[in-house]
């Protein structure tokens, strides 16, 4: 159980203990925690998959339905991706309206998935300009232990590499079929701690931290989003590194997204 | 009423007495309940009945927010019970909605009956249920995860609360409809029970029934509550159960 | 009720006659008089603090139960949010207040060090008959050691000696019930100090896996082992 308040001394023994290469849980500055997916979670949902990145989970469930475009992209389909922080998950969030950083965690998953091209989105049209498919991806934290980004981006991407288009259900096509990703992006998200970076960060971790970056990666070892976050500055240098860093982590989250356990 | 041959209605109650999924009248789905499966929440459960997946959790006793809400002189008791966007079949839309909010009450008061509030003035125990996937009877899954989130967190409770919910398809009662049952049978009735005392602090109906029925209804549905029990107590002594592999392995 | 007890909670009963008891396995720390306890300061008034002990309602300390000089309205500059104290509960009053004092030996502000955070009900096997545990604790290990009741336990020392130390209370935490406990912490404190090998980022790294138990601890004993009653709670002849 996290206390509301982190104290002082904990932070501060988080950054010692990063200056000399060390973590609480005993991890090195480049190593994440248990990866465990479980595609398949919900079968209301068209696709989903349940994620645990350490103590940290949440659950991807993709919707998909009949609507109409957008009148200016008439032969794509729709994307929309939703965070949902309840508080089930943590004592530091409360019931209400999205706060700022669902709105965060929701679009940085949504942006890597649209700049990854990760689903064609004509592929998604049925006619243009009248009929499309509208794909709702909704990420459910379950428990906040660190790292709601890339713990929702391997859902949110695992819930759709196993989603089906319920074509026949809604009178479509004859038979239902698979979403199919033509990419597939992971995300993964370090935090400075003094002059290391590390990756994962667990809550403590992210308390302590002063400055986090998020590094999107395709299949292909494109880099297809960026996202700074929190109080805290990175050289170019910085970002090369964790790039290269994001790269390597990044095939191993991908073979993580079809299901099991890293 | 699940007459052979119309079109969509699916058959609920099979002469031999059998129904849809091949259940007799006074049987249960399927039910798994765990203890304790997440780490922020002071308490929590996962209970996987029938085609359902409801997850609860409980924080307190805490300070209230909003601080307006204190009473003086004992625990507020606040739940919310929501279901994800994805748990149904027709995409429900993320937010507040007014058959949440009902529901939200009504466990918050039948818990309210049975958690010793005044031992934490000034305090909120917040209730939170969350339907992961959804095959009716939703609620009272709510409850059953709900009352052994509470446990697992350590408040002090009169008993623990078992759920169910029965109804009357095809002319007949039947214990723990499933989603089917639900929209095409004649009535409803969730209940919650305390079985130290015998009594019910959730009752709702919907539907049409007689008062035979009604009374035949109730007496399944503390049949049902008592074996439900049952598997609440054994989830949380399979918690705290020693098991070597597991030790230290959340 | 009606001549017969229940339990309001879940817990272990045990007996030691003329007593029952229900030592409970779970829930929030429940403050009682005199008890010391660790807090985080998450508020600052003009007379008083309000600290989170982990109980169901933040503590105030207010600035006369401290042993410093201190002006109304000028609270912030002795303690501020997110400072840690170490801290004695005076009172308890009807309406839950929980009146806590700095006053006394061994309570005032924390600097330093790091906060772990235990089980309340783990507390007095962390503290041990007559302190053992945590002698064994601080002997092995050489740092320095405040426990709270309310299951913060505060350590300073060199980073590797915090390290085993939390080490060594992540064990107690999760093996409390069985037999044996201390000659296990006792034997992990003891393979991985710094005479051995083994160095201790190793060992950290080793016991960070949760999916199995420590190398380095004795395995454990099979599964329908009985929880040892006398290994969770005080009794009544004890403390």
């Amino acid at each position: 159980m996290t206390a509301e308040v982190t104290a002082e001394i904990r932070t501060a023994h988080i950054l010692d203990l990063a200056g000399e290469g060390k973590r609480l849980d005993g991890r090195g500055p480049d190593e994440y925690r248990r990866v465990q997916v479980e595609p398949g979670f919900v079968t209301t949902a068209d696709g989903s998959a349940l994620v645990r990145i350490g103590d940290t989970a949440v659950l991807a469930g993709i919707k998909l339905e009949p609507g109409k475009p957008f009148p200016d992209t008439p032969n794509a389909g729709v994307l929309t991706t939703n965070a949902e922080l309840i508080p089930l998950s943590s004592p530091v969030f409360e019931p209400g309206p999205p706060q700022p950083g669902a709105i965060e965690v929701s679009r940085v998953v949504d942006r890597a998935i649209r700049a990854a091209e990760a689903i064609d989105l004509t592929r998604l049209c049925v006619t243009p300009g009248e009929k499309t498919w509208v794909c709702y991806v909704d990420l459910h934290v379950l428990d906040h232990s660190g790292n709601l980004i890339d713990t929702a981006m391997l859902a949110g991407v695992s819930a759709l590499a196993h989603a089906t288009v319920p074509a026949k259900r809604f009178g479509i096509a004859e038979s239902d079929y698979p979403l199919d990703l033509q990419h597939v992006p992971v995300e993964c998200t370090f935090v400075r701690l003094g002059d290391a970076l590390v990756v994962d960060p667990t809550f403590d971790e992210e308390q302590a931290a002063q400055g986090r970056i998020t590094i999107a990666t395709d299949e292909t070892g494109r880099v297809v989003a960026m996202q700074k976050g929190l109080v805290g500055a990175f050289s170019p240098d910085d970002v090369r590194e964790v790039v290269r860093r994001a790269l390597v982590h990044g095939d191993r989250l991908r073979i993580a997204a079809r299901g099991g356990t890293a | 009423m699940g007459s052979v041959g119309a079109k969509d209605v699916p058959v609920l109650l099979s002469p031999e007495g059998l129904r849809i999924d091949g259940r007799r009248l006074d049987e249960l789905r399927p039910l798994r309940i765990q203890a304790g499966p997440l780490h922020q929440a002071d308490g929590s459960a996962f209970v996987e009945w029938g085609a359902n997946k409801v997850m609860a959790a409980v924080y307190g006793p805490r300070e209230v927010h909003p601080r307006h809400l204190q009473q003086n002189n004992k625990a507020v008791i606040q739940c919310k019970y929501n279901m994800a966007a994805f748990s149904v079949d027709e995409r429900k839309r993320p937010g507040l909605d007014r058959r949440s909010q009902e529901i939200s009450k009504v466990i918050a008061e039948a818990f309210e009956s049975v958690v010793f509030a005044e031992e934490f003035p000034r305090t909120s125990i917040d209730v939170y249920i969350e339907v992961l996937q959804a095959n009716a009877g939703t609620r009272c899954a709510g409850v059953v995860a709900a009352s052994v989130a509470l446990a697992d967190a350590g408040i002090p409770m009169v008993d623990l609360v078992p759920s169910v919910a029965v109804g009357k398809i095809a002319g007949q009662i039947a214990l723990d409809l499933k989603k089917e049952e639900d929209n095409f049978g004649e009535a409803d009735l969730p209940m919650a029970l305390v079985p130290q005392s015998g009594r019910l602090v959730l009752l709702q109906m919907e539907g049409h029934m007689t008062p035979d029925e009604l009374s035949k209804a109730l007496d399944l549905g503390v049949v049902g509550c008592k074996a439900i029990y049952e598997k609440m107590k054994q989830a949380l002594r399979d918690r705290y159960t020693v098991d070597p592999v597991a030790t230290g392995a959340a | 009720m009606g001549g017969k007890v229940y339990a309001s909670v879940l817990g272990l009963l045990t007996t030691k006659p003329p007593f029952l008891q229900v030592l409970p396995l779970s829930g929030r720390y429940i403050p009682k008089p005199d008890d010391v306890v660790i807090g985080t300061v998450t508020d600052c008034q003009g007379t008083f603090w309000l600290l989170d002990i982990g109980a169901p309602r933040w503590a105030p300390l207010h600035m006369t139960g401290t042993p410093w000089n201190v002006e109304i309205g000028e609270t912030e500059k002795f303690l501020r949010v997110r400072d840690s104290v170490i801290v004695r509960v005076e009172n308890l009053d009807p309406t839950g207040r929980i009146g806590v004092t700095m006053l006394g030996d061994g309570l005032g502000k924390l600097e330093g060090g790091t906060i772990v955070t235990v089980s309340p009900a783990r507390i007095p096997r962390v503290v041990g008959r007559g302190g053992s545990m945590i002698e064994t604790i601080t002997r092995h290990t050489g740092a320095q050691v405040a426990v709270g009741q309310n299951g913060r336990v505060w350590i300073n020392g060199t980073p590797d000696a915090i390290l085993r130390a939390s080490e060594a209370l992540r064990l107690i935490e999760d093996q409390a019930q069985r037999r044996g406990l201390t000659e296990r912490v006792e034997s992990y404190l003891v393979s991985t100090s710094s005479s051995n090998d083994r160095g201790p980022e190793t060992a950290a790294r080793e016991s960070a896996h949760r999916d199995a138990p420590p190398q380095h601890v004795p395995p454990v004993g099979p599964a329908d082992e009985r929880i040892d009653p006398e290994s969770v709670g005080p009794g009544p002849d004890e403390y």
